[in-house]
């Protein structure tokens, strides 16, 4: 008898083709030519734009969007190009909501901001299913660049810098390019394999070499790099995952959200995948909620994403918090994981009541579980690394790190939140100094 | 409820609410069913001479220009008058009179401009019953390249002639429509006055090239890859009318003369203005072809609601109240002085303000770094663009400085007196106030 959603344990095949395809189609439909239009004519074109402040890669909204509203959405793209090159991805998987759209005046006005994230995936599509890149090379330096990483800050740094007329050699220790967007972010944000066909996109810039399976400090070391290019620019990503380090979690059953993510974004059958019945995430950020909602699509009866402290301190943005819910997700908060049960299997997972300051209650709440998914967090992996601050590889305003010629960007390095946005603007800027470091005086 | 009964020219309508002569008053089957929608009255698409009717184009008789969302903002035509036959259409109107007694029904006319052909038409027109005649002494396109419609309303001396033929063999009130396709409105006017005419109608369409198609190079409406000029009209049109308006009740020659008011009234409130700047009644069109008939019970209610809230209890109290207030610019008072002041609860830091004063007037308002925008007293010339560029109604208003105090922008008191240009000192004519 076919697995359903009540069947127990992890199964594959619950759903119906039909409902795979309708669970993982894109969350928000492309708009076409008039809603843009509707849409675009609720731009008040504000002096020195709030949106263009609260984006990390400082996007000229206001006239993209004009643009869009004078029947020229390419030249919208070019605007949005010109400052974050990977701003088809930022369209679909940017928590607009407490970026750019929170800042919108009209968020402020009637609660209701212009669709600006819809408004830059409708200029971006146009301009990219044109298959025309919009950018050129400027004259050859002869400098050659290596960049560590081809997830959004490596490929904005490899962009720019190709655009500058430097030679990047891109190392990433997987099989694709395009990091998390390709191996990370909930499919649904990112649908019709858009990652792969961005990356190919932005190589049409020429002068970008990407070598794949090369892992950093397996396959190659900082020490080569420093020796072999004129610069360095690290932008691999946190490659680890912060354990739960409670007993019991080793049991089958208990995986990283990380993994099943990765996993769901490369299945090319969706009822292959497994899932189970009753499944509990643990975690409150953007993985967390990505695991949980797709765990849902996916057929699950019964997901619980539980985080220790409250919804205020949650790093997944209320919008997000909203989608778990609307999609059938029980959000617990103030639980920690204490124990994990089950002979062998995991059967349930036991919380203690926690407050903000993890001040244990020493009451506890058990739940039903046959598959658990840890979503608590990434760390950075490697050795002889430039100086490190909070975990983090600390840089300058501009990317530099404490070895001269190497820069870094992205969820590696101190800086902004870790977003893609913020991984593409930092990957930009230190293109723009290891530019400016290789080329001063000259 | 106001009662809505107007009077006008002393043809009675139920509201002041009447369909404009254009293609919804083209035959009997919209003209019942404006009638059944609740219109006061129709001015019936324009009468030609007997004979062969007129043809129109077989392409795009329309071009438009949009606002947000493409609500239609100004619309143009270059429809000719009927092209149906007189017959048919005097059969029409007789039929439709007697059906709807209590409407008014006036007949849109444009024959030659020759003695015989007006004399022809009008014991046919005078037959139907309708309650008068307007004479289409405006249609700016096709029609006046025949020497009639607007070729006639940019001659007074033609529109003295033919009003009075008209009054001559016409026993009933005849309107007369003017195009505003003219340099002095008040010219025509005085003719039509002179011609003995009981009432003017303005204004008509304004000529006007929508837009530019800038594949085929042709002006839109286009007709086979070419366009000409249209008549424009809609609530783009509606302050030009306005001011065509005021000046026919303001001119000497012309004061009092009965006003029916045309362009691109679209809500209840458009019409009360129209009426204070001393139209007796309104004409719609572009309002009735964009949402259909049924926009009259907005115009009803409207009208309704807000003579009840000011206790008028007849359209004609408050017909023309605004015309006392309209002036020449020399006669507005120059010691009235007003400071901008922005309402912070109500604003939403857009910085638009900021961006048309610092920009394009007086560098008057001061943006913070936490996007506090104020305005600065001591530039502020109280331009109203502020106003006028932000997006939230009553955030930014004028504010009338008290008499006594000092105008930090000139170091002057503000004085009590009204003082006007014609007695200001830095007029070289100004006349020595005794």
């Amino acid at each position: 008898m076919p697995a359903n959603v009540l069947t127990d344990g992890i199964q594959p095949a619950r759903l119906t083709p039909a409902e795979y395809e309708q669970n993982f189609a894109d969350l928000h439909a492309p708009l076409d030519p008039h809603e843009a239009l509707v849409a675009a004519d609720r731009c008040y074109f504000c002096h020195d734009a709030p949106c263009i402040t609260a984006c990390p890669t400082e996007i000229d909204i206001p006239l993209f969007i004009r643009q869009i509203a004078t029947g020229t959405p390419e030249a919208a793209a070019r605007t949005i190009f010109d400052q974050n090159i990977l701003g088809g991805m930022c369209a679909r998987v940017c928590p607009t909501e407490t970026l750019c759209e929170q800042a919108c005046v009209r968020e402020a006005a009637e609660g209701k901001p212009v669709l600006i994230g819809q408004l830059q995936r409708y200029a971006t599509d146009i301009l990219m299913d044109k298959a025309v890149h919009p950018f050129e090379r400027a004259a050859l330096s002869g400098k050659k660049i290596a960049v560590v990483g081809a997830g959004p800050a490596g490929l904005a740094a490899a962009h720019r810098l190709a655009m500058l007329g430097h030679d990047v050699v891109v190392m990433d220790a997987r099989a694709k390019s395009g990091g998390l967007n390709e191996y990370g972010i909930a499919a649904y944000k990112s649908t019709d394999d858009f990652a792969a066909r961005e990356v190919d996109w932005l190589l049409q810039i020429g002068g970008i070499e990407i070598k794949h399976g090369m892992a950093f400090g397996r396959d190659v070391t900082l020490a080569d790099l420093q020796l072999e290019y004129d610069a360095v620019f690290l932008g691999m990503g946190l490659g680890g995952v912060n354990g739960l380090g409670l007993e019991g979690a080793d049991k089958s059953g208990m995986s990283d959200a990380v993994d099943f993510i990765a996993d769901l974004r490369q299945a090319s059958d969706l009822s292959a995948l497994p899932v189970g019945r009753d499944v509990v995430v643990i975690g409150g950020g953007m993985t967390a909620v990505d695991a949980a909602v797709q765990a849902k699509l996916l057929g699950a009866l019964n997901v619980t994403l539980v985080y220790r402290r409250s919804r205020a301190r949650m790093n997944a943005s209320v919008y997000e918090q909203d989608l778990a819910a609307s999609k059938g997700v029980r959000i617990i908060t103030n639980a920690s994981p204490v124990a994990v049960h089950g002979n062998g299997t995991v059967r349930e997972v036991e919380f203690e009541y926690t407050d903000d300051d993890l001040t244990p209650t020493g009451q506890t709440v058990r739940l039903a579980a046959d598959q658990v998914f840890a979503a608590i967090g990434q760390t950075l992996q490697g050795e002889d690394l430039p100086k490190l601050e909070r975990g983090k590889i600390k840089v300058s305003a501009t990317g530099l790190t404490s070895l001269k010629g190497v820069w870094a960007g992205g969820d590696c390095a101190t800086g902004g939140d870790d977003l893609t946005v913020t991984a593409v603007a930092e990957g930009r800027d230190a293109a723009l100094d290891i530019h400016a470091s290789l080329m001063g005086g000259a | 409820m106001a009662d809505l009964t107007t009077d006008f020219i002393g043809i009675k309508s139920p509201n002041p609410f009447w369909l404009a002569s254009a293609p919804p008053t083209d035959k009997e089957y919209n003209v019942r069913r404006a009638f059944e929608a609740g219109w006061g009255g129709v001015v019936w698409k324009t009468l030609g001479s007997e004979g062969p009717p007129v043809v129109n184009v077989n392409g795009p008789r329309y071009g438009a220009i949009y606002g947000a969302d493409r609500r239609l903002l100004g619309l143009n035509n270059i429809e000719l008058i009927t092209d149906r036959d007189l017959f048919t259409n005097l059969e029409e109107i007789k039929r439709v009179k007697a059906d709807y007694p209590d409407r008014a029904i006036i007949v849109s006319l444009m024959v030659p401009c020759e003695e015989e052909a007006w004399k022809a038409i009008l014991p046919l027109v005078e037959d139907t019953g309708a309650d008068g005649i307007e004479l289409n002494f405006g249609c700016p396109h096709g029609m006046s390249e025949r020497g009639m419609g607007a070729a006639v309303g940019q001659v007074p001396e033609y529109i003295e002639m033919v009003t009075r033929w008209c009054k001559q063999y016409y026993s009933k009130p005849v309107i007369v429509k003017l195009t505003p396709n003219i340099t002095d409105v008040r010219k025509p006017a005085a003719a039509a006055h002179r011609g003995g005419a009981d009432a003017v109608s303005l204004i008509n369409t304004i000529n006007s090239i929508t837009s530019v198609n800038l594949d085929t190079m042709s002006p839109e409406p286009s007709i086979d890859g070419k366009g000409t000029h249209g008549g424009y009209c809609g609530p783009a049109v509606k302050p030009i009318a306005m001011s065509m308006v005021s000046e026919i009740a303001r001119a000497e020659a012309t004061a009092g003369m009965p006003i029916s008011g045309i362009g691109g009234i679209t809500t209840w409130r458009d019409a009360a203005e129209f009426m204070a700047l001393g139209c007796g009644n309104v004409q719609v069109c572009t309002a009735a072809m964009t949402y259909g008939f049924k926009i009259v019970r907005e115009m009803i209610s409207g009208l309704s609601q807000w003579m009840d809230e000011k206790g008028y209890t007849d359209t004609s109290q408050f017909v023309g109240m605004a015309v006392p207030n309209t002036t020449d610019w020399q006669y507005l008072n120059l010691n009235y002085i007003a400071k901008a002041v922005i309402d912070q609860d109500l604003c939403i830091s857009c910085g638009r303000c900021f961006a048309a004063c610092e920009d394009t007037s007086h560098q008057a308002i001061a943006m913070s770094e936490d996007r506090t925008f104020t305005v600065i007293d001591e530039e502020c010339v109280a331009c109203n663009l502020c106003v006028n560029v932000c997006p939230v109604e009553n955030c930014i208003t004028m504010e009338e400085m008290a008499t006594g105090a000092i105008d930090p922008r000139t170091g002057r008191v503000v004085e009590a007196e009204y003082a006007n240009w014609t007695t200001h000192p830095n007029n070289p004519a100004a006349t020595a106030a005794e």
